[in-house]
């Protein structure tokens, strides 16, 4: 009896979205197989983002804020670290909007986002306070600063996307659509906005990931669904999904304890935290990973080079 | 190959007795199609039927025990190729390689790390499954020494990393009390390494070139009458060892291939060997082999083999008691959630994050979320009363202060009045809470 390989026929695939300007665009989605599976379609190498914020993070553990030594109040040059370090994209995360972390105004973020965005080449991801209030009124002046850069602006949720989208059709950016942890939420979302007329390339979705040890498992379940939606042909599932890697993955305990004995250097152990979470969510079809170390960043490109060789059979 | 449950129906009883548990002897010809039942559950099947229902009567993947009773690592029986199908059963074994050319000191030394390898999640403990002692030195004497070590100086359970039938058998009269695997049978010992598996009842690794020798290495094994098998294809590149293992496990499920119906044995390796043996974790490993006593790569691999293998359709709960976060005293804050995981984590982590030592009091509300046990009516004012009370927490602090989530301030009033505690609403997402905490300061 011979071993027959199986190779599953899909109809459906990932939107592509191109993100940037010319001679700098990046391809993101566009994937036409379960991820990986070489043998049986496309899998569109997934891209990295390094995480900048516009004021300096109070709360990041030293490890965390060593390979920024120097650039960490200056956003523009702590993008361009960013890039020297391999981003293929930079995430501007705009906490100091945050009513308990200064509370700038649209008028303040909109040009540290033009002054990050003349400093790289690369695409920007510009992602709001999390306050949904907020961002509805900071982001439309974002995306107005960008006008023409073709951004991804988020985080648009169920309560605050008209505004988000509404800047993003104004001024040619796409959007993250950020539903939690729930396959129909973001689907509902992505019709919502589509309505919007904003084309179903234009958008990325967001699942609200937990890391490793604090919900991945749902993210992990929920991308790998979505992923079956899109190659069986559902169009408002075939999204490519962004994973907040980095964020997520430095609130954990594992990440933000000192080095001790049962657990195991600091450093080795957070970076391969926030890089696990990521190759995961890849495996589970993640196409965008905003990460906030440079090292996991590095240990995730080096493990989905080796999984993006071809396959023999 | 695979019976339809119309067949599997017309070899049962169909008398609907229900003994297997089903409504129906369709429903449970269904289930065995569908490999989620074994026939074993018919008490009625008569023998003909049995043997005609061949591949169709058991499991798509074989059970497989590796190690002493009290002890045994069982492994296999998954019946889906993705989590959210239904669930993945058997958590593959982590096993850590140690070469047999490590002088006495140092084979000491990485045995007692690798003994050290555990960790405490949630009140219980997880830690690695085997020590896998590879024949590296090409001298036998060698080997049956480190061996000797291993089994005087670990309770785990082993893996011989031996294809020399002689040396193999020689190690397995010394370690046959532990019930150790064997790794592995090739094209060239097959026979040999099948007769000392069969003759101590052992676990047999078969390794081919590729998938295509893998299988007929497997049948033959089959056909020597062992049906302890684990499955290795040879590859060691992480795209390949990804597909290899999906086609096995495709095969299985889908085809009913029987070669390819064992779990995998999967060996990680190189400098990003951990971040490789999370996918094998994730895409169907029986067992996953690595070379690293270093803890903090093997917390983020036992942390994900521990996320990946819960069961998606039941929500997690953890257990209602106090739980503290940092060192708390008297003073500290007391924070009202449920014991849905997820809530939990992120309430833990957020109130971690402020570096505040608090205590946090989850209420068994099935392992649902604070809004969906608020609307099932499982987190009422009496129930947070009652919980209150046995908790304990009266007795730790010396303030009468509940902390309780956003989303439930409509409650707080009646709350007040149920428990006598001085209700302070906290916000609606745990995100929030370190700016919460820093007001309440």
């Amino acid at each position: 009896m011979a071993a027959e390989i199986v190779r599953e026929r899909w109809k459906g695939k990932v939107f592509e979205m191109m993100l940037g300007r010319e001679p700098h665009t990046v391809r993101v989605g566009g994937d036409t197989s379960l991820p990986f599976m070489h043998f049986e379609g496309t899998t569109v190498r997934p891209v990295t983002a390094l995480e900048v914020q516009d004021v300096a993070p109070a709360d990041w553990p030293a490890v965390l804020r060593a390979p920024f030594a120097g650039v960490l109040e200056d956003p523009a040059a702590w993008a361009k670290r960013c890039v020297e370090l391999g981003a293929d994209l930079v995430a501007l995360r705009l906490a100091g909007a945050h009513p308990e972390n200064g509370d700038a105004d649209a008028g303040a973020v909109a040009a540290v986002a033009r002054r990050v965005a003349e400093a790289v080449d690369v695409p920007l991801i510009v992602l709001g306070c999390g306050l949904e209030e907020k961002d509805a009124r900071i982001l439309p002046a974002v995306a107005e600063a960008l006008e023409g850069r073709n951004c991804l602006l988020g985080q648009a949720t169920m309560d605050n996307y008209k505004a988000v989208v509404a800047g993003c059709l104004a001024y040619g950016h796409g959007v993250v659509a950020t539903s939690p942890l729930d396959i129909n939420l973001a689907k509902q979302l992505n019709i919502l906005i589509t309505e919007m007329n904003l084309p179903p390339d234009r958008i990325a979705m967001d699942p609200s990931i937990g890391p490793l040890g604090y919900g991945i498992e749902y993210a992990y379940s929920i991308i790998e669904r979505k992923r079956l939606g899109a190659l069986s042909g559902d169009r408002m599932l075939a999204q490519p999904v962004i994973c907040l890697v980095g964020e997520e993955s430095w609130k954990t305990k594992e990440t933000q304890a000192g080095d001790i004995s049962e657990w195991g250097d600091q450093e080795r152990r957070a970076v391969l935290w926030e890089a696990m979470t990521a190759v995961t969510l890849a495996l589970a079809g993640g196409s965008i990973f905003v990460f906030r170390h440079p090292d996991s960043l590095t240990r995730f490109n080096r493990t989905i080079d080796a999984l993006m060789h071809q396959q023999v059979y | 190959m695979a019976l339809t449950g119309l067949a599997i129906y017309k070899l049962l009883p169909k008398t609907n007795c229900k003994d297997c548990g089903q409504a129906t002897c369709l429903a449970f010809a269904m289930q065995l199609a569908a490999g989620k039942a074994s026939l074993e559950a018919c008490p009625h099947v008569s023998a003909e039927a049995r043997e005609a229902l061949g591949a169709a009567s058991e499991p798509p993947v074989a059970l497989v025990r590796i190690g002493r009773e009290g002890r045994v690592l069982e492994i296999g029986n998954e019946t889906v190729l993705f989590r959210h199908d239904k669930r993945f059963v058997h958590p593959p074994g982590i096993g850590i390689i140690v070469a047999d050319t490590l002088d006495d000191d140092r084979l000491t030394a990485r045995i007692s790390a690798i003994n050290r390898l555990s960790f405490d999640r949630l009140g219980q403990i997880h830690g690695v499954d085997l020590v896998a002692l590879a024949y590296d030195s090409a001298d036998p004497a060698r080997y049956l020494r480190a061996l000797r070590q291993v089994l005087s100086q670990t309770e785990l359970n082993l893996g011989l990393l031996c294809p020399d039938p002689d040396v193999a058998g020689r190690a397995l009269a010394e370690a046959e009390e532990r019930k150790p695997f064997l790794y592995a049978a090739d094209e060239g010992n097959l026979e040999t390494m099948v007769d000392l598996a069969h003759r101590y009842g052992i676990a047999l690794a078969v390794r081919g070139r590729d998938l295509a020798e893998l299988a007929v290495l497997a049948e033959k094994a089959i056909k020597l009458g062992h049906k302890q098998l684990l499955l290795d294809s040879g590859a060691r590149e992480p795209a390949q060892v990804l597909a290899d293992q999906t086609q096995i496990r495709r095969l299985a499920i889908k085809k009913r291939f029987r070669p390819f119906g064992f779990p995998t044995v999967c060996l990680a390796a190189g400098e990003d060997a951990v971040l490789a043996a999370a996918v094998y974790v994730a895409k169907y490993a029986g067992v996953v082999l690595i070379d690293t006593t270093d803890p903090a790569e093997i917390l983020p691999l036992i942390t994900w083999r521990l996320n990946v293998y819960t069961d998606p359709q039941k929500p997690i709960a953890i257990e209602a008691k106090v739980y503290e976060v940092g060192n708390p005293g008297p003073e500290a804050p007391v924070f009202l959630t449920t014991n849905f995981s997820l809530t939990y984590f992120c309430v833990m982590g957020d109130i971690e994050s402020a570096r505040v030592p608090a205590f946090i009091l989850p209420v068994d509300t099935d392992g649902t979320s604070v809004l969906t046990a608020w609307a099932a009516g499982k987190l009422t004012p009496e129930k947070i009363g009652a919980f209150l009370e046995t908790s304990g927490i009266g007795a730790r602090v010396n303030h009468r202060r509940l902390i309780i989530p956003g989303g439930l301030a409509a409650m707080s009033g009646k709350l007040r009045e149920v428990i006598g505690w001085e209700i302070i609403v906290g916000p609606r997402e745990s995100a929030a809470i370190p700016a919460f905490l820093k007001e309440l300061q």
